[in-house]
């Protein structure tokens, strides 16, 4: 089966001599839905930049679904749908009028292009907005008509460059169950993001790229088995003494509230073991959380100036 | 793309445009019109019976040609220019298209359409405020269709390239505040090119725009400075240079990509 995305030391030096990209290769199979993560600089929209003909390369190649950007670029540009990082709608028009004609520049006639439009609207709960101009729209439903836009054309691969960035909470969940759907009609997704939340519940497959090079990728599961300490938050039904922090030296701890502590686990210190020590000193735990997400650790270490073990 | 698609593009390119126009007309064609009727009504009705004829015709009715390619020149290239620069510099927009299978040379030809539409329509609408100031005689009509189309073509041609190259705004307003209405005031709107000195007579031959308003002033009057062949012959030079220009920057992306 042909992968969807095939970049091979893809290289981009910027006219003021910034090295943006420094010989990147990655594959994304067909039905991925593909995390590419990465701090501020690191590359991920020089990347997506290239592969939709915005940004010139340096050297190296790209092929999608089969079709090089180079030689075929009008065929491998109509496999794409893309959603940028920035809002980059004639704020003048009407969200049909935008969606019909990014339409249109595929060789969709207006005929086809309406009725489509119309039905990603409704499915993006946006029906009540067509005929509303974009500058009048929320920030959330700027970005819901940036992925109705990119969807217009059917695409096979579509690209997310931040596409909740700046979304709230609720309209964010709104976003993953619709992308989830989308990836489940057998639709390609690279998603980059800073939420590493929402990676981790949505992706499939991740990289990790910084200063311009791919540090890590695999599967979620793969790049999530990297983390070998984790810190957790436990909650207590009481509150916590100098005697247990002692006690759970091992882990560690760190007395965060009058009830609650950090505590660092993995390599041989166990979870059971620490609760199991707070119980022999009359301890409940209440609640237990991560600290932060699993995947935000590993990148955190990945992407550190020190990469310590992790 | 296709054939069907390759047309689907170019259309939606001149639809989304034309609409613009339409929509923002107090921006598009009041402007053309307020000033054509102050020129109308000063070298008209209180300047014009004191000049007398210019080569047998009353002096706003020789005057009418000029103005009419002053209103094109200007609204077919501000549109071209204007429209493509806020695309690419402001909304960013222009990636709709850029990201999309549509070929450079469909994006040149919806741009170029939406600016013949703008500056052949505002050409046309000084043309009948014309016919309120003096009787106006048609004397080859296909060559005043030549060239409103013709002139509208070059300069939303030339328009494109500004707009594509500007990387700011000064860089929009510069080309016809300085280059453009020179040439055009220049280029024999408001006397015949034969009545200047010698030297001044040659000098106005290297100005394109010259060729326009004379090729425009044969159409109406049957009367010019110079053979209309040689008018249509420079306006061919000019299409075939400015839209090799257009393709070449957009084929290269530059001003345009990283």
């Amino acid at each position: 089966m042909t992968s969807a995305l095939v970049i091979q030391n893809l290289k981009k030096t910027y006219t003021n001599g910034v090295e943006a990209l420094k010989g990147v290769s990655l594959e994304i199979e067909q039905g991925d839905f593909f995390a590419l993560l990465g701090p501020n600089g690191a590359g991920k929209t020089t990347i997506i930049g290239i592969v939709t003909g915005l940004v010139i390369k340096t050297a190296g190649g790209a092929k999608v679904f089969g079709f090089d950007i180079d030689k075929e670029h009008e065929k491998a540009k109509a496999q794409i749908g893309v959603v940028q990082q920035e809002v980059n709608f004639n704020p003048f028009d009407k969200c049909i009028d935008i969606v019909v004609n990014q339409a249109g520049y595929y060789g969709i006639p207006r005929s086809v292009a309406i009725p489509r439009a119309k039905k990603i609207f409704d499915d993006l709960g946006m029906a009540d907005k067509i005929n509303e101009r974009g500058l009048s729209l929320s920030g959330g439903m700027k970005r819901r008509l940036m992925i109705a836009r990119a969807l217009v054309n059917d695409p096979k691969l579509l690209i997310l460059d931040e596409p909740t960035a700046g979304v709230d909470v609720e309209l964010r969940r709104g976003m993953w169950d619709y992308l989830r759907s989308v990836t489940a009609k057998g639709v390609t997704i690279l998603l980059t993001t800073h939420y590493l939340e929402e990676a981790e519940q949505l992706c499939n497959r991740v990289a990790i790229i910084n200063k311009g090079e791919i540090i890590a990728s695999g599967t979620m599961k793969d790049i999530l088995g990297r983390l070998k300490k984790e810190t957790i938050v436990v909650n207590l039904t009481k509150p916590v003494t100098e005697e247990i922090l002692s006690s759970l030296s091992a882990y560690k701890p760190k007395k965060t509230d009058e009830t609650a502590m950090e505590l660092e686990i993995g390599e041989g210190k166990g979870l059971n073991e620490a609760i199991l020590v707070l119980n022999q000193n009359s301890f409940q735990v209440e609640s237990i959380r991560s600290k932060t997400g699993r995947l935000e650790e590993v990148f955190v270490h990945l992407t550190s100036d020190n990469n310590p073990d992790y | 793309m296709s054939t069907k698609g390759l047309f689907t593009s170019f259309y939606t390119i001149v639809r989304k445009d034309v609409v613009r126009i339409f929509r923002i007309w107090v921006q598009t064609f009041l402007p053309s019109v307020v000033t054509s009727v102050l020129y109308f009504l000063v070298f008209g009705s209180f300047l014009g019976s004191r000049i007398g004829s210019v080569g047998g015709f009353n002096y706003v009715s020789f005057v009418v040609p000029g103005l009419v390619m002053l209103a094109i020149i200007m609204n077919s290239y501000s549109n071209t220019s204007f429209n493509f620069f806020t695309s690419k510099f402001f909304s960013r927009s222009i990636d709709e298209i850029l990201v999309s299978p549509t070929p450079p040379w469909i994006l040149i030809a919806g741009y170029v359409t939406g600016g013949i539409v703008r500056g052949v329509s505002v050409g046309l609408l000084v043309l009948l405020i014309s016919l309120f100031f003096t009787h106006l005689t048609i004397s080859h009509l296909l060559v005043v269709v030549s060239f409103f189309v013709l002139t509208a073509l070059i300069f939303s041609l030339a328009g494109l390239v500004n707009g594509i190259y500007a990387k700011s705004i000064d860089g929009i307003n510069i080309v016809p505040t300085f280059v453009l209405t020179p040439l055009v005031y220049l280029g024999g709107v408001f006397y015949s090119v034969n009545s200047l000195p010698g030297f001044w007579q040659k000098i106005s031959y290297l100005n394109p725009v010259f060729y326009l308003v004379d090729g425009l002033r044969y159409g109406f009057l049957g009367f010019s400075d110079a053979p209309v062949a040689v008018s249509l012959a420079v306006l061919f030079a000019f299409i075939v240079v400015l839209a090799a220009v257009n393709w070449y920057l957009l084929k290269k992306g530059l001003g345009l990509k990283h």
